[in-house]
């Protein structure tokens, strides 16, 4: 199934782009099969380093008549194999495309190229007064990568996800045809919003080439609250009152004890505190500092009324890093504290959060497997991970595949989705599909091939069997 | 154990922009936080208390609003606080500071231990711990790494000396300037600064002191005078290399150790 290029196809190619931007046979790295976890992995017949839309178009309208399948990837930071090249064909490296083109301060947005890193992306709007809220933890990530995923991150509890703030796209179709869906406009009832189908859609329909991005005025001031509870359960009950009290943290995470110490062991650095077996960790933003201590009073005295053993405040940039830091690191440091792990990112009405939690830590025992989660509560999104630590391969693929049946089947129960925020991509598909209605589905499908009428681009992904 | 702990309030900003024509400081907002390295200290001092009993006390010089840092420090555990206020003390230097400093710590105390940070962030001189000490006649250790013990009457540390790490036993009374992680300081606790919210603080001003001529404060006890300010030249220095792996990774490991960037092996 997997399809390679022809020499003959190679050098039409590369005939089409400048010297050196078309890489086959041993110039193909390794870094270019596989993501950031999945365990997916493909060899692509070329890999094309895209610098501008023209050249996308050229390799896009070539794929096409050539019936090639055509991957894009960012960063390759994602974590189900969405940028994976399982069909072969052709790699699209949009990291080369990764100029900030446009900053509108009249219309508050920012135009990017897509390989942008979240990162470099928020330092240049921070710098400017600027605030892009879609605050995934994976900082290295292109913006690309976020809009086709939907990213999500820490920041969804108050101010939405990527799609909040994505207003124009201009997208490459599988013809070659460049288009501009969307605009600067605030408001558009124009239509199907075809850059909203595009949002979220792994690479299956189009390939983005730039986006214009929705900007607010960056809150001047932060405080974050890490608030200690004797259990677990405690904590993760005192969410939906947190939600309930309209006092709109910009965040509510959790995490545990455990998790904590994997970091102090990954970063080499000591937490604020690692005292209590469980924390919840909000942020709050503002105008002022005194503005923002009394929109946190409340939530304060309510964590303490619910049982929380203090809450311990952090309103300076190092006392912020000493914690953010670590939250960033989690996914690592869980990473490095087994031989392999696999991820669910389910999502769940925020208002059942604590049964789903309450779920994983009972499922435990009997899953015969170290399961970890952390993550963002206030928003309903999990980020569980099955340990392999040293189980045979058998073994835990048996016990992987039984235990994530179950925790997708509790999150449909608890009226949830498959993910919250990494992607279907190739690794998730069977969930997708038991977890949609086939008239969904087929709705998906019918729109892929009107985007896609020869099925090029991102083959077996998403929706696709 | 009496403990001692001085802290001072600094700009929230650690980049401090100047003007480069008027060599004015160019504090864009008026938010203030205590001195980072000033943590370490107050972190030092309350696991001690922890471990020995006792009491820990905050000092700090500066105009009224600089009390904050007295709360701030009650926030995170700290007993008491002294507030050194009064604008014949303003425009002191390092050694106009370190005398008032010492003559606040006479009132307060006495004191078993007085714990500095390594420096501030916005003076940087590293040099008020130890004058302090100097106006006690006290002992006194700079760039120390760890306590490994302290008892009634003497503290073991470990002190930095760039080049070897020495281990000290000094005796009681003494003053110690710790280094920056020494340990990880704890946050300001909601529960604590409830709890202390009417706890007072007390002022000093130069009536209260045991010395109460003017020239030996503020701008007229200050033998050094600022001629002017400028902003550091900005070292960025950005190098691109090529080879292969094991190369490079020879190359950084070198440059690494090289800048002291590199802790292993010590």
């Amino acid at each position: 199934m997997k399809r390679m290029l022809t020499p003959q196809e190679l050098a039409e190619l590369e005939a089409l782009l400048p010297p050196g931007q078309v890489l086959w046979g041993d110039a193909i790295g390794p870094d270019w099969t596989h993501d950031e976890l999945s365990g997916v992995s493909g060899m692509p017949g070329a890999v094309v380093r895209a610098q501008n839309t023209r050249q996308v178009s050229a390799v896009m309208r070539f794929c096409n008549d050539h019936e090639i399948p055509l991957t894009p990837r960012g960063a390759g930071t994602g974590l189900v194999g969405a940028c994976v090249p399982v069909a072969g064909g052709v790699l699209l490296d949009m990291s080369g495309m990764n100029r900030i083109l446009a900053l509108d301060e009249d219309n508050l947005s920012v135009t990017v190229e897509p390989g942008v890193l979240l990162m470099e992306l928020a330092a240049y709007v921070e710098e400017r007064g600027f605030f892009y809220p879609p605050d995934p933890g994976e900082k290295s990530a292109t913006i690309g990568g976020n809009i086709s995923t939907n990213a999500g991150g820490m920041r969804a509890v108050k101010y939405g996800v990527t799609r909040d703030y994505v207003r124009a796209l201009e997208v490459v179709l599988p013809s070659g045809e460049i288009l501009t869906l969307g605009g600067e406009t605030v408001k558009n009832s124009s239509g199907l919003s075809l850059k909203d189908v595009v949002v979220g859609s792994e690479g299956t329909l189009c390939v983005i080439t730039k986006a214009t991005l929705k900007l607010l005025a960056l809150p001047p001031r932060t405080v974050s609250l890490l608030v200690p509870f004797p259990s677990l359960r405690q904590a993760i009950e005192t969410v939906p009152a947190i939600v309930r009290s309209k006092a709109a943290p910009q965040a509510i995470e959790f995490m545990e004890q455990e998790v904590i110490l994997d970091a102090e062991n990954y970063l080499g650095k000591r937490f604020p505190d690692h005292s209590a077996p469980a924390y919840l960790l909000l942020r709050f933003d503002g105008n002022t500092l005194a503005a923002i201590e009394e929109a946190y009073d409340d939530v304060a005295k309510l964590c303490l009324a619910q049982g929380a053993l203090d809450v311990l405040i952090s309103d300076t940039q190092e006392r912020d890093e000493s914690i953010w830091t670590a939250r960033g690191a989690f996914l690592e440091a869980i990473k490095g504290s087994t031989t392999y792990m696999d991820e669910v990112d389910c999502v769940v009405p925020r208002s059942r959060i604590h049964e789903m939690v309450d779920y994983l830590h009972a499922l435990e025992k009997d899953a015969g497997l170290r399961i970890k989660s952390f993550g963002h509560a206030g928003d309903g999104n999990l980020h569980t991970y099955l340990l392999k630590d040293d189980l045979s391969q058998e073994e835990w693929e048996k016990r992987m595949a039984d235990t994530m049946e179950k925790i997708y089947r509790k999150a449909r129960e608890l009226g949830g989705q498959v993910s919250g925020e990494h992607g279907i991509g190739y690794a998730k598909r069977a969930y997708l599909q038991e977890s949609l209605p086939p008239a969904a589905l087929a709705l998906m499908q019918g729109i892929k091939r009107a985007f896609d009428p020869k099925g090029i681009l991102n083959p077996h992904k998403v929706f696709e069997p | 154990m009496e403990i001692l702990v001085c802290i001072k309030q600094v700009p929230e900003s650690n980049k401090v922009e100047v003007d480069p024509v008027t060599g004015v400081l160019n504090r864009n907002s008026a938010a203030s936080k205590m001195n980072p390295y000033d943590l370490y200290a107050l972190e030092t001092a309350l696991r001690l208390r922890q471990e020995l009993g006792g009491r820990v006390s905050v000092m700090t010089m500066g105009p009224p609003q600089a009390e904050a840092v007295i709360r701030e420090a009650y926030a995170m555990g700290a007993d008491d606080g002294w507030l050194i206020t009064d604008r014949r003390f303003g425009g002191a230097d390092v050694l106009a500071t370190s005398y008032t400093l010492s003559q606040g710590i006479r009132r307060a105390g006495p004191f078993d231990l007085i714990l500095c940070g390594k420096q501030t962030t916005d003076g940087d001189t590293a040099q008020v711990g130890s004058e302090i000490s100097e106006a006690l006649s006290l002992p006194a250790l700079a760039g120390v790494l760890r306590i490994l013990s302290a008892e009634a009457e003497a503290v073991t540390v470990e002190m930095d000396l760039t080049d070897k790490v020495e281990t000290v036993r000094v005796s009681l009374p003494c003053l110690l300037s710790v280094e920056k992680d020494i340990a990880q300081p704890r946050l300001p606790s909601y529960v604590r600064k409830q709890a202390m919210k009417d706890t007072p603080i007390h002022r000093l001003t130069l009536a209260d002191m045991e010395d109460t001529d003017p020239a030996h404060y503020g701008l007229s006890g200050s033998p050094t005078q600022v001629q002017r300010i400028f902003p550091p030249e900005s070292n960025h220095k950005q190098e691109k290399w090529t080879g292969d792996g094991p190369e490079l990774t020879g190359r950084l490991f070198r440059l690494l150790k090289e800048q002291k960037l590199w802790q292993g092996g010590r």
